[in-house]
């Protein structure tokens, strides 16, 4: 008898395990083909890290349940329609209960007009264009900090070392790059910079002969720009050929890439605005410290991570976070643990704008500067350069 | 050196891969009366043929043209039988769907191996420095390549056997079947020689820029421009023609976004299909 009730006993502790035991549904597109894979790829692995981080510690515990975190995922071909056909389908057939963004501005645009329609959260990351936020979004929370600070930062940077440097800014034209160098373009007239020279280039330009030559004549000593890792690299490379005497060159995304060092020379003195590096030191509230962030990414990827991994990462506690404090996975109630976020983790700040004109808009979070150099050994590494308060090496200014 | 001269230097080298690229076009639509929609994917083949062979040998990427060359006049021959020797004679909608297949075939396998995402081949010639400007190696290399082999396409129409019976049935080809000209066999090979020069323009521009399974588009539209202002069936005009495409391109490059360009090309290819419809280098009908 004594056993029987020993088997019942564990029959039903098992069922009350199971029933506690539920999934959360966290859909999201990833570039896996297309101009965006690079960048893309890095993100999806911050959010693929941090889902099996979660369950093999017994999931995200909130309200007295535990819940598994389960993915529903795509390729969206770096393409805007698909995006918006898989993230319906996301919410409609997969019955995602809360949403990561595609990777770039430009896709998670798409994406937001979806996930407001279905009033469906969504973390965005990788995608620091304002604009999006200024929409009256209700369920819109950026992670990365906005596009308007990518390039203030650099032009802070050079204007501490070379106040009449000559500045030309060579960019992406899409709605990314577009949203950084305007504003960035007007800072730099306002420390006193000569802008001699601006042009927007198409996004699958890779024949960049006839703007470098028009940099040539402009006589400009800085260039500031780029746009993504496919066309980033492809300017970097190109200016190494044609021999452009610059002396600092700022380009956006594409050289926080660990591919970036496969340039070889091309990549030397290239700065790139960051999110996040690994010599950050940000005392973590919540979650991992940059360290062991840092081992368990290489642990399981053979590759350092880039600001984009971090982000994914860190999108993921921030939603964590978001439904501990709520309880549970009610939408409102997540949303209103988002909108009362003021947290710390590796990644640094974040904090979302209440404000109903840009409600979401990231405004705890700010920008690096890392610079690709030469170490002791000879090897490429990427060191934080700016603000000095935090730098891990000096900038190396001019370049060659 | 100045800024204009520069640029057009550089037009002139990027032009003459234009002329080589639109060459294949020509000589197969003016021999053929066969629009070939499989060009881009033949050129964006070439990127991945050289891309594969130098991973392979690393040896001197301008010397993989060879290999490469036979390979295309393999497939070009495959590819006749294929889905252009059926054809030839039909209306010319039915060759447009013919060669348009083929081309998403070749776009969709080459999707599904390498993916749409950005190939390079890191391969590199030390340039010319003239004051500021350095030329680079790779372009003096690929316009060199581009017009050495326009010279032996035109040895091989002129001074060879096959190369006049390609002529005639390119001029005539009831007449050259009376003098005892296999016209389906000169048409194979027209179209294999074409193919071939799609193939190795493909691979000197992987050379020059990374590229993707579905780079090979925007050089077909540029053959396109290239193949009206040289007029059809003009294999060593379409070179001229790709080199003063190229000049155009470094001329106006200085004084207007570079996003413009293309404008001002497909402006003049209205242009000219207007003036002169039969090409610059075309000769009148009787």
């Amino acid at each position: 008898m004594k056993r029987v009730i020993f088997i019942a006993f564990l029959l039903s502790l098992s069922f009350a395990a199971t029933s506690s035991a539920q999934t959360i549904t966290v859909g999201f597109t990833v570039s896996r083909t297309g101009a965006l894979n690079v960048d893309s790829l890095e993100q999806y692995r911050g959010f693929e890290l941090w889902r099996d981080t979660v369950n093999a510690a017994g999931g995200i515990k909130a309200g007295g349940k535990s819940y598994m975190v389960q993915f529903a995922s795509y390729d969206d071909e770096s393409n805007s329609k698909r995006v918006q056909q898989l993230y319906t389908r996301m919410i409609l057939e997969d019955k995602a209960d809360f949403l990561f963004s595609p990777y770039s501005s430009s896709l998670t645009a798409t994406a937001a007009i979806v996930t407001e329609q279905y009033e469906k959260i969504m973390l965005t990351t990788g995608a620091a264009e304002e604009k999006t936020y200024k929409l009256g979004n209700q369920y819109l929370f950026q992670m990365f900090a906005p596009a308007t600070q990518y390039l203030t930062a650099a032009l802070d940077a050079l204007k501490a070392r070379d106040p009449k440097a000559t500045v030309a800014f060579v960019y992406e034209d899409a709605s990314f790059s577009v949203a950084v160098v305007t504003p960035a373009k007007a800072y730099a007239q306002q420390l006193g910079f000569n802008v001699v020279f601006a042009e927007a280039y198409a996004p699958n330009t890779t024949d960049f002969s006839a703007i470098i030559d028009k940099v040539i004549a402009s006589k400009a000593t800085v260039l500031l720009g780029g746009g993504h890792y496919a066309d980033g690299s492809t300017l970097a490379r190109q200016l190494y050929g044609h021999k452009v005497p610059l002396k600092m060159v700022a380009l956006l995304v594409a050289p926080d890439s660990p591919q970036w060092s496969e340039l070889g020379d091309a990549a030397v003195g290239v700065i790139v605005p960051s999110q996040w590096e690994p010599q950050s030191t940000f005392k973590a509230q919540y979650g991992p410290s940059g360290a062991d962030f840092g081992k368990a990414y290489s642990a399981k990827y053979n590759a350092p991570p880039s600001y984009e991994s971090a982000g994914g990462y860190a999108s993921g506690l921030i939603l964590q976070h978001a439904i501990e404090q709520a309880g549970g996975t009610d939408t409102a109630k997540v949303a209103a643990a988002l909108n009362s976020t003021d947290l710390t983790t590796f990644y640094g700040r974040s904090k979302f704008s209440t404000v109903a004109s840009e409600h979401g808009l990231q405004v705890g979070h700010t920008i690096f500067l890392a610079q690709w150099q030469n170490d002791k050994s000879g090897a490429l590494v990427k060191q934080v350069v700016w603000p000095l308060a935090g730098k891990s090496a000096d900038l190396k200014y001019p370049i060659r | 050196m100045s800024g204009i001269l520069a640029s057009m230097i550089d037009g002139l080298l990027i032009g003459s891969v234009y002329g080589l690229a639109a060459m294949g076009l020509s000589l197969i639509w003016g021999v053929m009366d066969v629009i070939n929609l499989t060009h881009g994917s033949m050129i964006a083949l070439g990127m991945f043929g050289m891309y594969l062979l130098f991973s392979a040998t690393a040896s001197n990427a301008y010397f993989l043209l060879a290999p490469l060359i036979v390979v295309g006049l393999v497939l070009g021959i495959i590819v006749y039988w294929l889905a252009v020797n059926w054809v030839v004679d039909r209306p010319i909608l039915m060759s447009l769907l013919s060669t348009f297949a083929v081309n998403m075939v070749v776009i969709g396998l080459g999707t599904a191996i390498w993916s749409t995402s950005p190939y390079n081949v890191n391969f590199s010639v030390p340039g010319i420095t003239v004051g500021e400007y350095t030329f680079t190696g790779n372009h003096i290399a690929a316009a060199s390549s581009a017009v050495v082999i326009a010279l032996l396409l035109e040895l091989f129409l002129r001074r060879t056997r096959a190369g006049k019976a390609i002529r005639a049935v390119a001029d005539n080809r009831a007449a050259a079947e009376l003098m005892g000209i296999s016209s389906t066999r000169v048409l194979m090979v027209a179209f294999a020689i074409g193919i071939a020069l799609a193939m190795a323009s493909g691979a000197l521009v992987s050379t020059l820029f990374p590229f993707t399974i579905l780079s090979g588009a925007g050089y077909q539209l540029k053959s396109f421009v290239v193949t009206v202002l040289a007029g059809l069936g003009k294999p060593f005009g379409a070179l001229i023609a790709g080199v003063l495409l190229g000049l155009l391109e470094g001329a106006v490059s200085p004084f207007i976004a570079v996003s413009w360009i293309p404008l001002i090309e497909f402006g003049l290819f209205v242009v000219v299909l207007i003036a002169f419809p039969r090409g610059i280098f075309g000769k009148a009908t009787a």
